[in-house]
Formats: structure tokens, C-alpha cells, sequence
């Protein structure tokens, strides 16, 4: 039996909505002199495990944490948990967390700590924010950050003046396909992207292994879709998970996924397989595309791609006749080359001309509700005194801001300088390229503080460690849940912080007040914001205090229908297949192919990706997960590990054209691979001393990525353009 | 008596490894050990490749032979039908891990034989093991197969079922359907 609804109210109505349990035990059990019981407390909450953000229920005996399950009110869990979800437990109770505050006292880097006292360590900060504001202005410090934690800290940065943050999440990761479903549609796909996947009858995953990356809701969908006897497309240079239930696995020759979409496009065109009427009635620029796309015949991707042009007609030919339910689902990590809008605005128009936006088994429509923003305070931040150079000069560029644009302005201090900066909630050595730029940038600066759970590589540079409770121990800002209807999630305290670590939102607003800053934070504690927030949105606050999740059914619209038209946000109203907005800033207004270097005999090009059990490189110290993947492998072709004599197992090292080389790492001999490419499970080999368990285990993939591609649309990165050998010497 | 029984639908298994994790929470499994596992078995010749992801746990045999070797009856068949083991009557002697064909049993730190138990804990409160209730991808499914409206009755009625070693004559309840290659379990 799951937890059903009726069964869940109870079970929360008992606990009487208190967010941190206590210890309440039996004490007698009719009095037969039985061992007083503790009985569990079930408290709701939201994971951060990963960005999924599911509902929790977390069940605390004793005053600890036995077990979380996912909410069965919540649509991002449905009442299952991924393994990272129930690995937060191990995040938790891991021995290696960042107990107190930190002051570096040797060099920068040199990670020579000396315990503080928050006082202490916030007033070090404060003293030193303020002399970079005296000496070079507040927008000399920049954020770069990730997670719910970003809200406070993007709050306090432009209080203080700067407008310079930057989200990993942009430009490393699916900032390219938010640009291009924008530029398309008027709007990205979501996160968690819309997808109708459990009513799709074709499910195209192009360099996306879901499963592999375990989205709960997505993957249980996939699940259905597949038991449903969806036909899956698979396009990956190694056969994943998801390859594996594929009815076609089209093993494409990397960075040519552009060429194998044209391609498509070109098929459904020429055999009329579009929605013609859906193409009329919400899209322009249809003959514009027709016409761009008739050289790239399947004859010719064929010698791009080299998969069988019989095989590209076939593929589109099932895409096509089973319009409009085909999900070409988006991705999400789409850095990849210098064209990734370009590539994912190929996906982007076959969705439009499959008539799959806002059709079932396609991408669903956002849910209609709209609720009045709450800030964090009334007060307007000042005007900063300098433009922002978060952006770069790419004309597209997102409200994330651009990373790499961040480590480029710290080094050259070209448009002026960055003397300051902040990492919350982000791993910048396993997160960013060329790591030997950061470090270089950090080099330039006179204040690097961390803020985070957990000592990873990239805390182990600040110059002040700032220790963050985990989600399970504090409050954090209510999510908006944008799922087929709209829904409301909170993240309440299950347990008391531990050791001297304290949440994301204490730091900031003490911060903020050494900084004379504290008309930004008019709120006592975050429960009071949080109170008032739902005061102000007409939501019950105890009612989600027990639930965990209150949704909006009414908010519901996911499909085009006479009575629910769609609203494309673009500038002429309707799906831009040409786009206008791209031509005005030089770029192509339909996608052109670009070929992209392929490795010399003898390279392989580095391929990396994701493994169920472990978020980026934030879980490897994880005990409960770690247990599960204590390192990655490097997966190479058979043929090839048989041609140099490598066995399943070996230890070998990785070196990249710049002559960088990786960690020993196991050799994964396979078919699963293309004879071109070697894969990394990303983020392991942590140089961090302080993780005993992630210690140099395995190899890191963002080391090899020396290299990178930028795409001058968004300021979306490519990194996979490294080419790698192998070397036996360990 | 009921007949708690598992299917497993083979295609609908994702990897995501969610069952071993839930497991090992719920039941709180020593460090280094695990109650399941999910065997990936890759057959073919790049790019013909066929894969298949295999849970794998304890069958509760209805001829177990754990039950058979264990000296102390510590090993036995509970009330509901499932094969357990009265941990104060192990003695450690590992017998029942060396019958098991599965490969299911392992010895705890404590030195006391261990395995799944069907979350016989979560059975007795209605409720689905911890893997069957977190499975995202619903590969994992739970029930009575003595009860013919039960979602794993109606599922073995219409789907050739398979057990893993049948030669070994455990009768195992732990049934696979869809799967991708016969035998070689």
C-alpha cells in the first residue's frame, strides 16, 4: 500500500503540523511494563538531493532521521524517491560535513583552516566586502552560486551594489536550450521541463540518458511510456540505459547531432509528415525553413553522422506519423559545442512542426495561475554604479548570468576589476571548464568566500568556509511547482542543525547586517517570510506545513483545445520557426549545420555524463551513495581495449591534448561505445583531503576539459571538444 | 496463508537504483552490504546490442533450501509464507548462505546470517516493501498471489514468467516478465 492521501493527512494531522519532531514514546502499553516505544514523526518536506525538487516525507525517530520517502502529493515524486533522494540521509549524517565556521591563515588555496566563531567569520567577510567597495566599487564582487541558497545571496549582493552573479545552470548547463525554446516558443519547457512523456507514442532522446540522470517524475514517465510500448529513438554515442529500451539506437558520431536533426526535418518536410494545420495556425517562418533544410538529405547526413540515411528516413518517417504525441525531449545539459542554440532550435522547430507543443504526448502548457511576487523586503536595491558584465556581450545571454564571463572579467579585470567572490552552493572546480583559469582568477582575488554543506574541491580555495545546515535541517524559500497544474512546496526543518552549521538564509541576513544592510532583511526568522508569503498568496501555512505540497488542480491546461489557445511570447505572437529576433543580431535565423573537429587517430573525444546514484560531483563523499559508485570508469570500445591490450578493470590514465593528465582510472571495456569516444560518469576524483571517502577516486572529466567552445548566441559553453588518449602507465 | 509474491518487469527497470538505497534505509542494512541489487547483462556486438536490468533478491522459495540447512530452525518459513530468519537463533554457522543458489544471503558484521525479508514489517502495516513503493520505473510489484484480482495474479496470467535457476527446483517467488533474454539467470 503507498501512503495514500487520506492515510498521509492522518499520519501529519499527528504530528500536529510541528516541523522538527521531538522525541514522543509510548511509555506504557496497557500498563504490562513493555520497553517504552519512540514513535516515528512523519514531517514533509522538499529534497536537494539534485534540483528535481521532490516532495519528502521524512521520518524522524528519536530525534534522527531513518528514512525519507517521497510524497505521494507531491507530481515531482509521486510518492517514490530516487536513490539520491533516499541517500540525503548520508548527506546528513556523513562525518566529513563542515561543522564550523573557517578561516584560511595561509596562502590562498592553501586550505591551512583555523576554526572561527560566526562572529568572527562574518565580520572578517564584512571587513573585507567593504574595503573592495571603498577601493574598486560593490561590483567588484561577484556570486557565483547554485541551488535554493542563490535567493539570499543574490538578495544580499545587490543590496550591497553588485549586480554580478552567475548560475552554473546557464551557460554550463540547459541555459542554451531555455534561449532557444524562448526564441521559438516565447518560453523554455520548464524545470522540470513539461514533458507528456507518460502519453507519448515516440520518445526521442538526442544526447539525453534518462534514467541514467534519475528526474524522478520524468523517469517514471519514461517507465510508463516504455511499458506502454512507446517507441524510443535513441541518438547517443554510447548505448545508455535509455538504448537499451530503444526499439532504434542511432549511435551517432558526436557533435553531428545538428546534421542527423536538419536531416529530419528535411524528411518530414519533403514526405508532408508535419502538422500542416498546426503549422499554419501557430507558426511562421515555415517556407524559410523548407528551403534551408533541402541540402541536408539523409544522403548527406549520412556522411556527417554515419548513421545509414536508411535508418534517418526510417526514424523520421515513425516521428512523423505519429504526430503530434512525440516528445523530442529538449535535454538539459546542452553544452556541448560553439551551436548549441542552434542545435537545440532544431528541436525546437521539429516539436513545432510535429504540431507537438501543447499536444498530448508532447510538451504540455504551463499551468495558468499567476500569484503576486513577495520579495524578500520593500526596499529597492541601489543602482549599481557600473553596468553589469555578467552577460558578456552575448546578445541572449539569460538572467543567470554567464560563469565563465565572471573568471574572464577576475582575470583580465577588463571591464574592471572583480576582487571578490562568492561560491554558494556550487562545486566551481568540478562545475567550470579549464580549471586551471579559475584557479589563475582566484589568484587576482582578495576575497573568496565559500558557503556550503561539505568540504568539495572548490571550498577548499576560500579564504572564509561558511558551513550551510543541509536541507533537512532548515528553512528555505517556498517553491512554485509549474507541473501539469501549478502547485505550492515548502522545506521545513525534520532535525535541528547539527554541529555549528547554520541555513543559507541565517548567513546572508547576518551578513547583511554587519554590512549595515539589515532593512533587506525586515524578517526575524524565515518561517516569519515564509507565514507572510503564504498570508499574502491566500494559502493556508499550517494546511502546507503538514502536507508538505498544496496544488491548484483548477490551474490546469496542458493541451491546445478550442477553449484553450496557446500564447508564444515571441515577437510576432506565434511559433518562430524563422526567427527575426536571431537574423537582427546576425545570426542564422534558421539553423545551419557547422562541422565541428573530430579527433585525430589515435584521440578519443571525451564524452561525460551522469550515473543515477550520484548529482554532479556533490554526492561522491555521500556514504550512502558512495557505497553504491566509490568511482567512476572509463568506458572504451572493445575492439579498441583489445588493439592496445587493456583488460576490463585496468587502471589507466586519460591525457588530453594539452597534455593534462587524469587521475588513475578503471577501464570500462564495452560495446556500449562508439570507437571514437571515451565516457566518464562526471564528477569524481575530488582533490579535496577533507573528503575521506571521494579522495581521488577515479578520474575527473572537468580536469581533461582544458578546452572549450563558446556559443556567441547565449554565452553557452561546449565541452565536449577535448580529445583524449590513453595511457598505460598509471 | 498468503502467497506474497514478486514481479519483476524487466523492461520497466531503468537502473536508477532507487530500490537498493530504499532498501538499505528501511531495513537498515549494514555498511557494505546490500538486500538487492540490479545485474545489468549487455549481450551483442556494437551497435546490435540487446540489454537487460535485473533486480535481484531473496526468492522466499517455497523448497527452500535455506530452510533445509539451517541447523537451528533459525532459518524458516513465517506465518505469512515468507522464508526468515530468527536472528536470536543464528549461530553463524553460514550454512543457509552456502545452500542459497541466489546468492541472496550474506553474514552480517554481527555474524549472523541476513537477507531480505519482504519488508515483512511494512506487509504486516498494508503497506508495499520499500523497493516495490520507491520504484520509479513500477518494474517492482508487490501482492498476494492467492488473491486472482491482485495486480501480480493478473500480471503472471498474462505474461510467461520466468524464475531464475528453475533447474534448481526452489520454486521461487520472485516471477521476471519481459524479459530480454530466456535463461542465463
Amino acid at each position: 500500500m503507498s501512503i495514500t492521501r487520506r492515510n498521509f493527512l492522518k499520519i501529519a494531522a499527528a504530528t500536529g503540523g510541528l516541523a522538527i519532531a521531538g522525541t514522543s514514546t509510548v511509555t506504557s502499553v496497557l500498563g504490562l511494563g513493555k520497553k517504552p516505544v519512540s514513535l516515528p514523526q512523519y514531517i514533509p518536506t522538499t529534497c536537494e538531493m539534485c534540483f528535481w525538487r521532490c516532495g519528502v516525507i521524512a521520518k524522524v525517530v528519536d530525534g534522527k532521521v531513518v528514512k525519507l520517502d517521497g510524497n505521494p502529493l507531491h507530481p515531482n515524486s509521486r510518492g517514490k524517491l530516487c536513490a539520491r533522494g533516499h541517500g540525503g540521509i548520508g548527506l546528513l549524517y556523513d562525518p566529513d560535513r563542515l561543522k564550523t565556521p573557517l578561516i584560511n591563515t595561509g596562502a590562498r588555496g592553501e586550505a591551512k583552516f583555523k576554526k572561527a566563531s560566526w562572529d568572527e567569520a562574518l565580520g572578517f567577510v564584512a571587513d573585507k566586502m567593504q574595503k573592495i567597495k571603498e577601493k574598486y566599487g560593490a561590483e567588484s564582487i561577484a556570486l557565483l552560486t547554485h541551488g535554493t541558497i542563490s535567493t539570499y545571496f543574490m538578495h544580499l549582493l545587490q543590496a550591497f551594489g553588485s549586480p554580478n552573479f552567475a548560475m552554473p545552470s546557464f551557460a554550463l548547463c540547459r541555459g542554451a536550450r531555455g534561449v532557444a525554446f524562448e526564441l521559438t516558443f516565447g518560453e523554455d519547457v520548464g524545470n522540470p521541463e513539461r514533458l507528456d512523456i507518460q502519453n507519448s507514442k515516440v520518445v526521442v532522446l538526442i544526447g539525453s540518458h534518462l534514467g541514467e540522470n534519475a528526474h524522478n517524475s520524468q523517469c517514471q514517465e519514461f517507465a510508463e511510456a516504455v511499458g506502454k510500448d512507446a517507441t524510443v529513438i535513441v541518438v547517443d554515442p554510447r548505448f545508455s540505459t535509455a538504448a537499451g529500451k530503444a526499439k532504434y539506437w542511432l549511435p551517432i558520431k558526436p557533435a553531428t547531432d545538428l546534421a542527423l536533426l536538419l536531416s529530419w526535418i528535411n524528411v518530414i518536410i519533403n514526405e508532408g509528415l508535419y502538422d500542416k494545420e498546426y503549422v499554419a495556425k501557430y507558426t511562421s517562418g515555415f517556407n524559410e525553413v523548407a528551403m534551408a533544410v533541402k541540402e541536408y538529405t539523409p544522403e548527406w547526413a549520412e556522411k556527417e553522422t554515419d548513421i545509414p540515411s536508411s535508418l534517418i528516413v526510417d526514424t523520421a518517417r515513425v516521428i512523423g506519423k505519429n504526430r503530434p504525441h512525440v516528445l523530442i525531449h529538449p535535454g538539459r545539459h546542452t553544452a556541448w559545442y560553439s551551436d548549441n542554440v542552434q542545435r537545440q532550435r532544431a528541436v525546437a522547430i521539429l516539436t513545432a512542426l510535429l504540431g507537438a507543443y501543447g499536444r498530448p504526448g508532447g510538451i504540455y502548457l504551463s499551468p495558468k495561475k499567476k500569484l503576486e511576487p513577495v520579495f524578500l523586503s520593500d526596499k529597492d536595491y541601489p543602482e549599481p554604479q557600473k553596468p553589469a558584465l555578467n552577460k558578456g556581450d552575448y546578445p541572449f545571454a539569460g538572467e543567470e548570468g554567464v560563469t565563465h564571463v565572471i573568471v574572464k572579467a577576475t582575470l583580465t579585470e577588463q571591464p574592471y576589476p572583480i576582487k571578490g567572490w562568492f561560491i554558494t552552493g556550487t562545486n566551481i572546480m568540478k562545475a567550470m571548464p579549464n580549471q586551471r583559469d579559475t584557479l589563475s582568477a582566484i589568484q587576482k582575488l582578495e576575497l573568496l568566500v565559500a558557503v556550503d554543506m561539505m568540504p568539495y574541491d572548490g571550498v577548499m580555495l576560500a579564504d572564509v568556509v561558511l558551513p550551510e545546515c543541509t536541507y533537512l535541517e532548515r528553512h528555505d524559500d517556498l517553491f512554485t511547482v509549474k507541473e501539469r497544474a501549478f502547485g505550492i512546496s515548502i522545506r521545513q526543518p525534520v532535525v535541528q542543525p547539527m554541529y555549528d552549521s547554520k541555513p543559507g538564509w541565517w548567513i546572508a541576513k547576518e551578513l547583511g547586517k554587519r554590512l549595515g544592510l539589515e532593512d533587506y532583511f525586515p524578517w526575524n526568522t524565515f518561517e516569519d517570510f515564509l507565514k507572510m508569503k503564504c498570508e499574502t498568496w491566500g494559502i493556508d501555512y499550517s494546511e502546507l506545513v503538514k502536507k508538505g505540497y498544496i496544488s491548484f488542480p483548477e490551474s490546469e491546461a496542458p493541451y491546445i483545445t478550442s477553449d484553450n489557445q496557446p500564447k508564444f511570447k515571441t515577437p510576432s505572437g506565434k511559433i518562430e520557426l524563422y526567427s527575426k529576433e536571431l537574423k537582427e543580431k546576425g545570426f542564422d535565423p534558421v539553423p545551419k549545420y557547422t562541422k565541428h573537429k573530430q579527433p585525430p587517430e589515435g584521440w578519443f573525444r571525451l564524452i561525460y555524463g551522469r550515473a543515477p546514484v550520484h548529482t554532479f560531483s556533490r554526492t561522491t563523499n555521500n556514504p550512502s551513495l558512495w557505497e553504491l559508485m566509490k568511482e567512476n570508469t572509463a568506458w572504451v570500445n572493445a575492439k579498441v581495449a583489445k588493439k592496445m591490450g587493456l583488460k576490463n578493470e585496468d587502471y589507466i590514465v586519460l591525457i588530453n591534448q594539452d597534455g593534462v593528465k587524469s587521475n588513475k582510472v578503471r577501464i570500462k571495456v564495452t560495446e556500449r561505445i562508439r570507437e571514437d569516444c571515451i565516457y566518464l560518469v562526471h564528477g569524481f576524483s575530488s582533490t579535496s583531503k577533507l573528503l575521506h571517502r571521494a579522495y581521488l577516486r577515479g578520474a575527473d572529466d572537468q580536469q581533461l576539459i582544458t578546452k572549450y567552445d563558446i556559443d556567441p548566441i547565449s554565452g553557452s559553453v561546449g565541452m565536449r571538444v577535448n580529445f583524449v588518449k590513453i595511457s598505460k602507465e598509471v | 496463508m498468503p502467497k506474497y509474491v514478486m514481479v519483476i518487469d524487466v523492461e520497466r527497470c531503468i537502473g536508477c537504483m532507487a530500490c537498493v538505497i530504499a532498501c538499505k534505509k528501511e531495513n537498515n542494512v549494514a555498511d557494505g552490504y546490500f538486500r538487492t541489487r540490479v545485474v545489468e547483462e549487455v549481450r551483442g556486438e556494437f551497435p546490435y546490442l540487446k540489454m537487460e536490468l535485473r533486480s535481484e533478491l531473496c526468492n522466499h522459495c517455497e523448497n527452500a533450501p535455506c530452510i533445509d540447512a539451517c541447523p537451528t530452525r533459525a532459518s524458516h518459513r513465517a506465518k505469512d509464507g515468507t522464508v526468515q530468519i530468527d536472528k536470536k537463533k543464528c549461530i553463524g554457522c553460514k550454512a543457509c548462505i552456502l545452500a542459497c543458489p541466489y546468492d541472496a544471503r550474506y553474514s552480517t558484521p554481527e555474524g549472523v546470517a541476513d537477507k531480505c525479508t519482504f519488508c515483512e514489517h511494512r506487509i504486516k502495516e498494508g503497506k508495499k516493501p520499500a523497493c516495490v513503493e520507491t520504484c520509479l520505473g513500477k518494474s517492482r510489484i508487490f501482492g498476494d498471489l492467492d488473491d486472482p484480482n491482485s495486480e501480480v495474479s493478473q500480471l503472471l496470467k498474462k505474461h510467461d514468467a520466468a524464475v531464475r535457476l528453475e533447474f534448481a527446483g526452489t520454486k521461487p517467488r520472485v516471477f521476471y516478465i519481459n524479459k530480454k533474454f530466456a535463461g542465463g539467470l
